[in-house]
């Protein structure tokens, strides 16, 4: 780890021109993913900035029915809260199938949008990685495959984002609220927010430097059945092989995104659209572009069957 | 003391302490953390500088150069060792691989430095500023390609070959034949306590805090590794926070401590870094096993081979998976082989039950296949090939075997009559199996000694370089005393893994509890003739009992008879030949129950049961605890458990415990597990056997076994994950 110095910053507007002045700094919410890769040296920051205590600790209604999530509540309050289980119980459900207790007792809801991927490669600072190391080459590719993505890849990387929570608020078409150094907000479809790799895999999500997060947004509830599956070698305690996020409907339409599989949450409207037909038609629209590993492939299987249990399941 | 004769009846078969299910001693210091393991040794009076290890980037080669201005100049640095610097040395008798020292890169991660600072902090941050220039050398890492060229080994004891009657001629004759090859891989120790020293030097003398399964041996190698003469050395692993067998021979931290500290001019502390557990300690190496196996109709074995290649660094040795298929089942024609392949990978050595546990974990699939042909219950199947002789060597009886209760009991109690055809048995979303697999370790026997005090208090010390690595060490040592003294338990104390007390066993090999304990025994035998003596009684007729020394209508309290000076007994056990006339086993079988996703193929255990035979079980609870974490460990195999490598770098992948999936909570269902109330008289004078290895060896082939079951889907190549079976699965579409 780099010696770093640290500021606790009294607003969001001194937390952002915090980040302007300092184009090395970092802003620190849970601690849980920045300063493992602190530690090794994945990340570099020489000054964090910390944003807990800002008052974004908050789950509030709209004025149009939907909630307002503030970028620093907890993964496991927001799992706990009342209308979160009730109107969106597939958020609650993604959340509380990621990590541990512990983890998500610090886990912030932006902190969990932005961690970084778990490519062992990327970890291994010895290694060759475009995402930690822009145009070192990517050594995952003919290397060690099974977790990496089957679909959206690049010759430069084919990682995947790693949240739980991610895939559930991307059903949802939950919406991130940014604001930067000069005040400027954006209200960014979480289908932006994070990128496919490219040739700059370096770049995880649409977020310009400084740029701060300050809300998810969830529209009003629609209803239907809410069913995370999450897909791992052991019971808990494990990044997910593959994971399907749905909501389905009486009528059998719904909607679904794939965790495991990409460098985003995967959810195409055109697979939506097959859902009624059954999980073969959907699948095979998420995955037409398909281009696994041999170690991966069987992802491909997988999400097919997977989300034929979750549609059997929404039958129940 | 010379144990070279069945024992009969002795103090310890009163069973007043011995036996009895008392909990750890030592469990109220570790759940209150005053337990000091090797890192947290601390004494206001000394500071300690932090050493932080630098790992080699490469996976064979040379280092040309090493730049550590940068190191050297950063905040708070005191020292930095490099190893071009220390230059080559001479290695310790039970490394494969060097530590540390000269410019030759053997594997990843090797250690080629270490940075000295006044915080942790800093010298981690420091040692990422080493900057070093390599000349990397094309390297072997692909078993399956390697083992096309390996040879057959020297091995440190034993034949890589044995054979009985013809094995070809028989194998070709018989009408039911298996021949099928399994594979494990490379698997971590993955043990919570990462490797860590602290070192301190006193002129030429060094006091070393570790982590140590064995004092002597650590203490050994790091003379010779240090050049310095083992009796400078102090050595002190007092407890110890897990070790599976990669903390049984001297690792890098002990011995970057002691050049950081030289060089420091101070005491230093160094820890492995989580990821160097992987690919800068040993492992558990992978194996390809080929298994061919013949029977008549009726289910009698006519004909047995099990080969196994295996790889290592140049001088290491093969994993030992044919041992157990040369004891477990009859039959005359057989054959056992192991071939040893070079690998540059890191080097691979013992992890608990080395070479039981991966070759049951093929074995027992093969019999499991071979029942299933044979169209015979598998729990019969091995009743039906159960031998009461070495079948190698017919004239060698077992000294106790009793494979066929486990399986009979364990049968009972599991509720195995009425198990259904593969695939067919199915609760929701769940495919339902069953499986069962034999469990097989030799017990082993190493001269174990202790010194046992008796204090004018008549309190009771003993004293021994044993270790406790969260085995039960402390407790089952202070109940042997107690019962050779007559006193409570509450009357002993014991202290451990110190190299100025008598060596002994220490632990490995499943063979620590009955062999220290022994040593202890031996060690209480001469206390007891020493407060005869004092007494004069005749030792012969002297009772130890409820803190008395007792002979005829005379009785002493203990304490009086220590006198203001106390008493000493010191002692050895040593062993004849009883191992050589008998073969010493230990048995067992398991039964498991597993739930398969039928859409997902995840596999989850649903129930667990181990019944074991392995002579007298010197406290219930520490040995249950034993079996459990044994049969976690052997879930976490089946499962998850697999080093990844990558055959173009050369080394692990998945190195810390996010990759490396051992068994959690959520993974471990209910466990149960059986003892057979057995003593075995040729053991020791304990009559007690090994315990801790047992558990592990067959428990993932179970498992594997009941997956077949649920599924029909039979996966050969461990571990058995999803996308091995997801294949042949029923279709839910
Ligand atoms: C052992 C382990 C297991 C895990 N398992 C899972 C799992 O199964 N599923 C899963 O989904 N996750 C898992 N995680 C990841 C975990 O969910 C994340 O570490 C956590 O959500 C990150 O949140 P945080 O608040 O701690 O983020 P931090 O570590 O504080 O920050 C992460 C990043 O977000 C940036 N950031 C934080 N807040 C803001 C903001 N308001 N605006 C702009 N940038 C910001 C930081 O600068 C940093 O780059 C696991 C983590 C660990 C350590
Ligand atoms: S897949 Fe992406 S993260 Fe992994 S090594 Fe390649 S570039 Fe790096």
């Amino acid at each position: 780890m780099k010696a770093f110095t640290y500021e606790r910053a009294a607003s969001i507007e001194a937390a952002t021109k915090a980040a302007e002045a300092n184009p090395e700094a970092k802003f620190i919410a849970g601690g849980t993913n920045i300063l493992d890769l602190m530690k090794l040296e994945i990340e570099t920051p020489t000054h964090l900035i910390d944003v807990n205590g800002l008052g974004l600790d908050k789950i509030e209604p709209t004025p149009e029915g939907g909630v307002r999530i503030g970028a620093l509540v907890r993964n496991t309050d927001l799992a706990a809260d009342e209308r979160i289980r009730r109107d969106y119980g597939l958020l609650s459900r993604a959340l509380v199938a990621g990590a541990s207790g512990q983890l998500r007792n610090k886990a912030t809801t932006a902190g969990n949008l932005l961690q970084r991927t778990r490519c062992p490669y990327f970890y291994d600072t010895n290694q060759p990685c475009n995402k930690r190391q822009p145009g070192s080459g990517c050594s995952a590719i003919g290397g060690i495959t099974r977790q990496h993505a089957v679909v959206g890849t690049s010759e430069s990387c084919i990682a995947t984002h790693p949240s739980d929570m991610a895939i559930a608020m991307r059903t949802l078409d939950a919406v991130i609220e940014t604001v930067n150094a000069d005040g400027v907000r954006r209200s960014i479809p979480i289908a932006d927010f994070h990128r496919l790799p490219g040739d700059t895999p370096e770049r995880d999500t649409v977020l310009e430097k400084g740029e701060f997060v300050t809300a998810a947004m969830l529209p009003p509830p629609i209803g239907g059945k809410h069913i995370y599956r999450k897909v791992r070698d052991r019971a808990s305690y494990a990044f997910a092989l593959v994971s399907v996020g749905a909501v389905i409907q009486s009528d059998g339409t719904g909607r679904v995104a794939v965790g495991g599989i990409a460098h985003k949450p995967w959810r195409m409207e055109t697979a939506d659209a097959e859902l009624p037909k059954g999980a073969r038609a959907a699948s095979s629209v998420l995955l037409s572009d398909a281009r696994p590993t041999d170690q991966n492939r069987f992802k491909v299987a997988l999400v097919e069957r997977t989300l034929s249990a979750v549609i059997a399941e929404a039958k129940g | 003391m010379q144990f070279d004769t069945p024992v009969t009846t002795n103090p310890i078969d009163r069973l007043k302490v011995v036996g009895q299910p008392i909990p750890r001693i030592d469990g109220p210091l570790k759940v209150t953390g005053r337990a000091i393991y090797a890192y947290e040794w601390h004494d206001p009076k000394v500071q300690c500088a932090y050493g932080y290890p630098v790992g080699a980037a490469i996976a064979k080669g040379r280092i040309k150069s090493m730049d550590v201005s940068g190191a050297r100049a950063a905040a708070g640095v005191i020292a930095v060792v490099t190893a071009p610097e220390v230059g080559d040395r001479k290695k310790g008798k039970f490394n494969t691989a060097k530590l540390f020292g000269g410019n030759e890169v053997q594997h990843y991660h090797q250690a080629i430095a270490v940075v000295v600072a006044e915080t942790f902090e800093q010298a981690r941050a420091a040692a990422a500023l080493v900057k070093v220039d390599y000349t990397e050398e094309p390297g072997v890492f692909d078993l399956a390609q390697a083992m096309q060229t390996a040879v057959k080994p020297e091995l440190e004891s034993g034949d890589p070959d044995s054979g009985a009657g013809d094995f070809e001629a028989a194998f070709k004759s018989a009408p039911v034949t298996l021949d099928q090859t399994y594979t494990t891989p490379d698997q971590s120790h993955a043990m919570m306590e990462p490797h860590a020293s602290i070192a301190a030097w006193d002129g030429d003398e060094l006091t070393v805090w570790t982590s140590s399964q064995m004092i002597d041996w650590w203490r050994t190698d790091l003379a010779t590794t240090l050049g310095i003469d083992k009796e400078k050395i102090h050595l002190m692993s007092p407890f110890i926070g897990g070790g599976f067998g990669s903390k049984l021979f001297l690792r890098s931290d002990a011995v970057l401590a002691a050049f950081a500290a030289r060089a420091a001019g101070r005491p230093v502390k160094v820890a492995l870094p989580r990821p160097f557990l992987m690919n800068n300690t040993t492992h558990r190496p992978a194996t390809v096993q080929r298994l061919r196996i013949g029977a008549e109709r009726d289910g009698r074995i006519t004909a047995i081979a099990h080969e196994s290649w295996s790889g290592d660094l140049p001088g290491g040795q093969p994993e030992t998976a044919v041992m157990q298929t040369r004891l477990l089942y009859a039959g005359a024609n057989r054959m056992t082989a192991m071939r040893l392949a070079t690998l540059d990978l890191p080097e691979g050595n013992a992890m608990r039950a080395p070479g039981e546990a991966p070759g049951m974990m093929a074995l027992e699939i093969a019999m499991d296949e071979v029942a299933e042909k044979l169209g015979i219950d598998p729990v019969e199947f091995r009743i039906i090939n159960d031998t009461q002789v070495d079948p190698e060597k017919p004239e060698r009886p077992f000294s106790h075997r009793d494979l066929v209760g486990c399986l009979k009991l364990g049968a009972e109690r599991f509720g195995w009559n009425g198990r259904g055809r593969p695939g067919l048995q199915r609760d929701g979303n769940w495919l339902i199996g069953t499986g069962v697999a034999a469990a097989f370790r030799n017990n082993l026997l190493v001269p174990s000694g202790a010194r046992v005090r008796l204090d004018a208090e008549g309190v009771v010390s003993v004293e021994t370089d044993m270790t406790d690595i969260g085995t039960g060490s402390y407790t089952i040592i202070a109940q042997t005393a107690a019962e050779m003294l007559g006193v409570t338990i509450d009357k002993v104390s014991v202290q451990l893994g110190d190299s100025r007390f008598p060596v002994s066993s220490g632990s490995g090999g499943q063979f620590g509890a009955n062999c220290s304990t022994a040593g202890v025994y031996a060690a209480c035998v001469k206390l007891r003739e020493a407060v005869a003596q004092k007494l004069g009684f005749n030792s012969e007729d002297v009772l130890f009992e409820d803190g008395e020394v007792r002979s005829g209508n005379r009785s002493v309290p203990l304490a009086e008879a220590a006198g203001p000076d106390g008493l000493v007994g010191e002692d050895t056990i040593k062993w004849g030949d009883l191992s050589e006339t008998h073969q010493q086993s230990t048995f067992g079988a398991h039964f498991v129950e597993v739930g398969v996703d039928a859409a997902t193929g995840e596999s989850r255990i649903r129930r667990m049961l181990a019944v074991c035979a392995a002579g007298r079980i010197l406290n219930p609870i520490t040995a249950r605890s034993q079996v459990i974490g044994a049969m976690t460990m052997g879930a976490g195999g089946a499962l998850s458990e697999e080093l990844a490598v990558d055959t173009r770098r050369g080394f692990f992948v998945n190195h810390d415990l996010a990759g490396y999936e051992v068994a959690v909570h959520a993974d471990i269902p209910h466990q149960e597990v059986i003892f057979m109330d057995e003593t075995d008289p040729m053991s020791s004078p304990m009559k007690a056997k090994g315990i801790a290895e047992l558990g592990l060896c067959g428990v993932s082939a179970a498992i594997a076994n009941a997956i077949y079951n649920a599924t029909e889907v039979r996966v050969r190549h461990y571990p058995v994950t999803l996308d091995k079976l997801i294949g042949g699965l029923p279709d839910v579409a």
